[in-house]
């Protein structure tokens, strides 16, 4: 008997087809409020279709009617696992257009507090990577250090996530005594729970088994798909904005880049390992640069409020702040593009000003809006099971996908 | 040594930008560099061909799109600014192309050239509704199922048209139109003196959108 005959005498209730299923919004491993409608052939994933927005809360138009200092804690909530990183960008794009200098003194303080917000990521992602993965543990520990450093936010800014701390001209305040100590001691420490984690975790056999050779990303791939960050370092190239256009003072700084070989999950778990060491060492090589400096953490002028102790005494200083906190400063008429190495990859922000009190037009490119769109390419033929450790890997967190 | 540096990347940047309007005399409307950005002004029926360039040619090497956006400029006849993000990490340079589009004008898609331009696309489609052709699959993306307008447009107000709600009756979520408690607060702290030029004005937006409605 021939296959189509065969197929032919088949009751209803027999024929095979693709079960459809959706993978979340409300799975623990869809890292927040992702859906996927996935077109599974038994175990093997034929179609992956994200469907993602269900975090949207519209933050590109609710900041055509802010001023730019009003838009600046919405960045905080954009990718909330690293809030000063974003911030970063802001800044930076503001200063560029009113050619605001910062202070050196400043320029130090932010990059500790980035370094600071990649290891907090870091170590987010990679315990949580473990946990979709199967282990219960490496969270527990990760998130043990996130609280301590989150300690380090608050010390400095009064907010353990939405810091609002870095500002156009500076930083708000400048840090409290015994902090820099502290932030030390913690260094001291945090090498040991490191190596818990990779105790645990690298050479696991179950670890392993799950992510070497999955998710495989090629020098094409990251073309195509406009990858940054771990997505491409851990494919061998050595790519870090942080290097390759150093923007605040990283040029000063002295780390290396972590490569992965094949650009497996992996690999990138192992590039973020090595990527927490490094942002270790620059934040030592920042405490001791900033314990130098002395003086002012903002450049006080018009997009800079002036200090408690003037405004008390001066009148011109009293409107200044007056006016800086309701009508905002305007900033002149022009387009940037300005890009950070988060700590998910390029996280830009393009802005169009038109010379008001408020931007014309916010565009925020968000690393994880690329690195999710591949998620078909990448988990298709993949087993089912390894679309958790695909998305675990792809460090996605919706506060920014869906802005 | 910083200013060094920056000087010595923004003569390559007027080297890239001779290079290009040379190269590409007829699809390059206008080019400059500000703030030590390169920014090229195409015209919409050489997008492919420009894009296809700036990707292959060896002094360009634009390898990796960084972003697709538009900017909205209601009272212009080109309405809408399509701006592209472009890239190298060979060279390490960037660039920005911008192509001014009318609203009803049907933008080709690149996603043939960057597979990254799909979700791009989308958004686009989603936030402005702007078309694109050659897309396979141009559907809503950040909005909700069943959403209607297009919110980043200027005439779109904040607030939006619907609510939503949870109706305790008929034990599901429900839309409601907009009812806000108080008027929207959107305080105008603009100088008048300081010769601000509205993008548009208050009756303006209120009429547009109620002629939409």
């Amino acid at each position: 008997m021939s296959s189509s005959s065969l197929e032919e005498n088949l009751l209803e209730e027999h024929k095979i087809r693709n079960f459809n299923i959706n993978f979340g919004p409300q799975h623990p491993a869809a890292h927040g409020v992702l859906r996927l409608v996935l077109e599974l052939d038994g175990e093997i994933v034929e179609r992956c279709d994200p469907h993602i927005g269900l975090l949207h809360r519209g933050t590109e138009k609710l900041m055509e009617s802010r001023t730019y200092l009003q838009n600046l804690p919405y960045f905080d909530r954009l990718d909330y696992v690293s809030p000063m990183n974003q911030e970063h960008a802001w800044c930076l794009a503001i200063e560029k257009l009113t050619k605001t200098p910062v202070p050196y003194k400043a320029s130090l303080i932010r990059v500790l507090y980035s370094e600071i917000g990649r290891i907090l990521n870091h170590l987010l992602n990679v315990t949580t990577q473990a946990m979709d993965v199967g282990a219960l543990t490496p969270p527990l520990w990760g998130f043990e250090e996130r609280e301590k450093l989150m300690v380090f936010y608050e010390r400095a800014s009064g907010a353990r996530l939405h810091a609002a701390y870095f500002r156009p001209g500076g930083v708000h305040r400048d840090l409290p005594v015994d902090l820099l100590d502290d932030i030390e001691a913690w260094c001291g420490t945090f090498p040991a729970v490191l190596d818990d984690i990779d105790g645990l975790l690298t050479e696991n056999r179950i670890f392993k088994q799950r992510n070497v050779d999955i998710g495989i990303v090629s020098q094409q791939d990251i073309l195509d798909f406009g990858f940054s960050g771990v997505m491409v370092r851990g494919s061998g190239l050595a790519w870090d904005l942080r290097k390759s256009q150093p923007y605040e003072c990283y040029e000063e700084f002295d780390f290396n880049i972590p490569v992965g070989k094949s650009g497996d999950c992996y690999d990138r778990y192992l590039v973020r390992m090595e990527e927490m060491r490094q942002s270790m060492s620059i934040i030592l090589q920042a405490i001791q640069k900033i314990r130098l400096e002395d003086g002012d953490v903002m450049t006080r002028g018009k997009v800079v409020p002036p200090t408690r102790a003037e405004m008390k005494t001066s009148m011109e200083a009293l409107i200044h702040h007056f006016k800086l906190y309701t009508e905002g400063f305007h900033v002149p008429k022009g387009e940037v593009y300005v890009a950070v190495e988060a700590p998910k990859g390029e996280f830009g922000v393009y802005l169009v000003a038109d010379g008001t009190n408020k931007p014309y037009r916010v565009k925020l490119r968000a690393p994880g809006f690329l690195h999710l769109q591949a998620i078909e390419y990448m988990s298709k033929g993949h087993q089912l099971a390894d679309v958790s450790a695909i998305i675990g890997t792809m460090d996605v967190v919706f506060g920014e996908i869906d802005r | 040594m910083l200013d060094e540096a920056v000087s010595m990347s923004s003569e390559n940047l007027i080297k890239l930008d001779s290079y290009i309007t040379k190269k590409h005399t007829e699809s390059v409307a206008s080019s400059g560099i500000a703030f030590n950005e390169l920014s090229v002004t195409i015209v919409l029926s050489s997008l492919i061909s420009f894009t296809e360039f700036l990707k292959t040619d060896p002094h360009c090497k634009f390898s990796t799109l960084v972003d697709i956006t538009v900017v909205d400029y209601p009272n212009k006849e080109h309405r809408f600014e399509l701006v592209y993000h472009y890239l190298s990490m060979y060279l390490n340079h960037r660039i920005r192309v911008k192509i001014e589009v009318k609203e009803t004008e049907v933008i080709p898609s690149i996603i043939e050239i960057f597979p990254a331009a799909n979700w791009f696309e989308r958004e686009i489609f989603d936030m402005f509704g702007l078309l694109f052709s050659g897309h396979p699959d141009l559907r809503r993306i950040l909005t909700d199922y069943g959403f209607k307008g297009h919110p980043l447009r200027k005439d779109f107000p904040t607030s939006g048209y619907v609510e939503l709600r949870y109706d305790e009756e008929r034990k599901r979520v429900v839309y409601e139109p907009v009812e806000l408690a108080q008027e929207y607060r959107q305080f105008d702290f603009m100088s008048p003196w300081e010769g601000a030029e509205y993008i548009l004005s208050k009756d303006q937006v209120n009429k547009e959108s109620e002629g939409e409605k």
